[in-house]
């Protein structure tokens, strides 16, 4: 199933591109060998892997993503990892695009979904670790804030993201099932703009993810509520189809999906699928 | 006839080097907007145009925009004379100030602006314990950060007009008894009427377009502090189609609302 | 010093005005006109326009000493303007000078303009020194007159009469008025740019003196126009100057305009006076090179000896006058004879051989321009220069009579 699409795909677009039989050929040898290398995942410490990696990645993942391309680097001398951090639609519209990545990490599934849907990832798709929501507070949490119902006690600023961006996506669920009717302040454009505002004091809290949260030390206090478990968001990763360099791209995912990795990732406020 | 004509028509050609650049130029400011037009989901238009957010947002947008270019009149014009017509120390330092905003990127001035007048800011702290007024996440910190990206504009457009108008003119009126601030009103205001409106019309525009300043400063909720761009950005993260409508929207305004202007304040120059 | 009269010219000064180089008959037929206006009907007129309204300055200084009474130091960079200029009222002051002798800055301090650095300031009695330009009695009419583009010219002359706090209706009343004097009743709607030239001048005067000033001041009033209109609008300027009771000073580098229109010049030159007098005496008795360039005169310095000068420059010259010590001796280009060989019958005991250094057309005459034993200016007419042959480099003999001499002490 993935391998005909694969391949169908594959060669309509080296048709497009250039001179048909030789692009077929190695359009055929170039899917089998991805798909080869997405089923057979025992080569991960090959020492065929060089060259350089780039990973497009959701911005929450900065900090932990640039630890893991340390420790790829050491582990695969003469590899060099690049990232492209950013918000998770405008990377997934960059590779559409045609923008040259290997590995593409998500935010949010829907937003992987309009890569997978474009054809634009080698195979499925993987959950790789999970973020949830918090409520983030000033510092110490003077308001004693403990539920999101106390969120809408009067005189307290708060900010949510814009539901058409992925904390407010979730955070709209989590209020939703918590039954709760908030009108915030403001529907920040992103997740790192909502938590500014706290950082700044100009609202006394917000529903940002945790790793956000524990990102910014102690300029803020982060609160968990029970609703949050409505709103769990999954953090999709998968290699691109049109990776120039398969294999590093490979050895990357399988870092990030190990033991070492997922340490990493779970320090950052990240908890494992 | 032909004989006539010929060397009236070799003059006007515009010389090819010129003529060049300036059609690439041409080219480069057009191609995106034509790309717009020619992508724009013309069959969906007439559902994203008839949904009350985006008039909210357009409403919200004009209200403000015009609020700070007025704002910007009020206190630009008189800063524009100060550096044009006195001379005082540190003058150019002030006046590489003034034009500071124009280089900071939109989104620092709105953390500039939240330091200074946020709940918590320099200033902004007094105005919230003695008057209770706070500024973040309200119309008028919107119109706060549009004057503060789009005031430099219309300072810079007046200044300019002001040094390269007659300062006798002043003096004339200064001896037929008029004070400074008559002389100013009663006649250099009205000679450099031009120069304002053109940095009235500058500044106007860059406040109808401003985002980052105004998202970062004064947030975003839909019918308060959502202008035109903000809805456009947030649409743009998971319905560009809906996104390219708004801004149709908003080119349509904002040509028609300059094309009007200028065919009422410059012709008359 | 001070000419407290309107009229002091004697035949003499017709007679050398008559040399200088923009000399007009129509001018010097208005001169005599002007001689003849103090006590002239339309004198009352004057006063007409501005009586509805009061001024804002009390004239009430008449009894401690009317008119002008100023020493204007300034210092601007390394240039220092120091004049002294007195004047009663009625009288017309010229300030004569080539361009930035100071005379532009002197009209400025006078108006306010320009911060004296020193000196005092007086006009009918009040000090002005501290008062600002707003706050003066002063008219200014400007060189290029400085109408307002985008007011008509009605709303130009009821600016002032508007900002010395007449409401709307009496300044525009007045405005009309002085419009009507002036002969532009029509053009009252007209903006400026509408105006011809001799029209914005008059509508220049006629915002100034809307305001009642104690002191009218006029930067080169003519100095905008072409020659044609300049003939008719200085007739008119000399007819509203006549008729304008209080002190006016004007700035020009044009001796026919100073003569014409003052009653006593004031020549400067490097921030300096170097001369004053009536435009007679001016005319008559240069004692700057530039002065005498300026009204045509051949000028010496020299020692008297008798009817004997020896001159600064060399040779004797024989006078009618007889006197000793340091003096000036003048004579006017026409008074120069040339020949081409040694004259030998000639009673002219001034006689000098010279070379011809140029030639110019001047009306109807040639200017030469002589270097030799005595650099002087001579002109002959066009076919007495054919017939001498004159070309640059040529030999001539030059001689002038000793009565058309002029010798004063210097």
């Amino acid at each position: 199933m993935t391998r005909s699409v694969c391949r169908t795909r594959r060669i309509r677009r080296s048709l497009r591109a250039s001179g048909a039989g030789a692009a077929v050929l190695l359009a055929l040898s170039a899917c089998s060998s991805s798909t080869g290398s997405q089923v057979g995942s025992d080569s991960a410490g090959s020492a065929e892997v060089s060259g350089q990696v780039t990973v497009f990645a959701a911005a929450s993942l900065k900090e932990s993503f640039t630890t893991l391309g340390e420790t790829f680097e050491k582990q695969h001398p003469g590899t060099v990892v690049t990232f492209n951090f950013g918000g998770s639609d405008a990377l997934a519209a960059g590779i559409t695009s045609g923008a040259p990545a290997d590995v593409f990490a998500s935010a949010s599934p829907k937003t992987m979904a309009t890569v997978t849907d474009a054809g634009a990832t080698a195979g499925e798709p993987s959950t790789f670790v999970r973020n949830q929501l918090e409520i983030a507070t000033l510092p110490g949490n003077p308001e004693g804030i403990s539920t999101l119902k106390d969120l809408i006690a009067s005189g307290l600023k708060v900010v949510l993201c814009d539901k058409a961006v992925p904390c407010g996506a979730a955070a709209q669920k989590a209020l939703e099932a918590g039954g709760v009717e908030l009108t915030p302040a403001s529907y920040e454009q992103d997740v790192k703009a909502a938590l500014t505002k706290v950082e700044l004091k100009e609202a006394d809290a917000a529903v940002v993810y945790r790793t956000d949260v524990k990102a910014a030390g102690d300029k803020v206090t982060g609160v968990d509520f029970p609703e949050a478990a409505e709103a769990v968001n999954d953090y999709p990763i998968a290699v691109l189809e049109d990776a120039p360099n398969a294999g590093a791209a490979k050895a990357f995912v399988e870092l990030v999906k190990s033991g070492d990795g997922q340490r990493v990732l779970t320090d950052a406020g990240f908890s494992t699928p | 006839m032909r004989k006539s004509d010929a060397p009236r028509t070799g003059a006007r050609t515009v010389p090819v080097p010129l003529l060049v650049p300036a059609l690439v130029g041409l080219a480069f400011l057009l191609l995106p907007l034509i790309a717009l037009l020619v992508r724009a989901p013309w069959s969906g238009l007439p559902d994203q145009l008839t949904s009350p957010e985006v008039w909210q947002a357009l409403r919200l947008s004009l209200l403000c925009a015009t609020s700070a270019t007025l704002l910007s009149l009020v206190v630009g014009v008189p800063l524009a004379w100060l550096l044009a017509r006195t001379e005082f120390p540190g003058r150019g330092f002030v006046r590489a100030l003034v034009t500071l905003p124009l280089v900071l990127p939109p989104v620092v001035g709105g953390v500039a602006l939240l330091l200074a007048f946020g709940r918590n800011g320099v200033v902004g702290q007094w105005l919230d314990a003695w008057f209770g007024i706070t500024l973040p996440f309200t119309t008028t910190g919107v119109i706060l950060a549009e004057t503060f990206v789009a005031m430099p504009f219309l300072v810079i457009s007046v200044e300019g007009t002001l040094r390269a108008a007659d300062p006798r003119f002043e003096e004339a009126a200064t001896t037929l008894g008029a004070s400074r601030f008559t002389a100013f009103r009663r006649v250099t205001l009205p000679l450099i009427a031009p120069g304002i409106a053109a940095g009235a019309v500058l500044a106007w525009a860059r406040a109808l377009g401003e985002f980052g300043a105004t998202i970062t400063f004064a947030g975003n909720f839909p019918g308060r502090t959502q202008t035109m761009p903000l809805a456009v950005y947030l649409a743009l993260q998971n319905d560009p189609a809906a996104a390219i409508a708004l801004s149709l929207v908003l080119l349509a305004v904002s040509i028609a609302v300059l094309a009007g202007l200028r065919d009422r304040w410059m012709r008359a120059t | 010093m001070t000419g407290r009269t309107k009229s002091s010219g004697g035949p003499a000064e017709g007679d050398m005005a008559a040399r200088t180089e923009h000399s007009s008959g129509s001018d010097e037929d208005n001169m005599a006109a002007r001689k003849k206006s103090p006590g002239a009907p339309d004198e009352d007129d004057m006063t007409d326009p501005c009586a509805p309204t009061t001024t804002a300055e009390p004239t009430a200084a008449h009894a401690t000493g009317s008119g002008l009474d100023a020493r204007l130091v300034v210092d601007r960079g390394t240039f220092r303007l120091d004049v002294t200029l007195t004047a009663a009222p009625g009288d017309v002051v010229a300030l004569l000078g080539p361009n930035g002798a100071g005379k532009t800055t002197a009209l400025r301090a006078l108006a306010g303009l320009a911060p004296l650095t020193d000196g005092h300031l007086r006009l009918d009695g009040t000090a002005l020194d501290r008062v600002p330009p707003e706050s003066r009695p002063v008219g200014v009419v400007f060189q290029d007159y400085l109408l307002f583009p985008h007011l008509s010219a009605l709303d130009n002359v009821a600016f002032g009469p508007r900002c010395r706090g007449a409401n709307k209706a009496q300044a525009r009343a007045r405005a009309a008025a002085w419009l009507e004097r002036m002969g532009l009743a029509d053009h009252a709607g007209a903006k400026p740019r509408r105006l011809s030239g001799g029209q914005a001048q008059r509508v220049a005067l006629a915002r100034a003196l809307a305001t009642n000033p104690r002191l009218l001041l006029l930067d080169e009033p003519l100095a905008a126009l072409d020659a044609r209109t300049r003939l008719e609008v200085r007739a008119q300027l000399r007819r509203h100057l006549a008729e304008f009771e209080a002190v006016a000073v004007l700035v020009t580098h044009d001796p026919l305009d100073a003569m014409v229109l003052a009653d006593r010049l004031v020549v400067v030159e490097e921030g300096r006076v170097v001369q004053e007098g009536g435009p007679a005496d001016i005319a008559r008795r240069p004692r700057t090179d530039y002065i005498a360039q300026l009204v045509g005169l051949n000028l010496y310095g020299g020692q008297a000896d008798g009817h004997t000068v020896r001159l600064d420059a060399g040779p004797a010259i024989t006078t009618t006058e007889d006197l000793s010590g340091p003096v000036f001796v003048a004579f006017p280009p026409s008074a120069v004879t040339l020949y081409g060989e040694r004259p030998g019958g000639s009673s002219a005991r001034n006689l000098w051989r010279c070379e011809v250094a140029g030639l110019e057309t001047h009306g109807d005459q040639i200017r030469v321009d002589l270097t030799g034993a005595l650099p002087l200016a001579a002109d002959l007419t066009t076919v007495a220069a054919a017939e001498l042959g004159l070309h640059p480099g040529a030999p001539v003999w030059a001689t002038v009579k000793a009565t058309q001499t002029h010798a004063y002490p210097a």
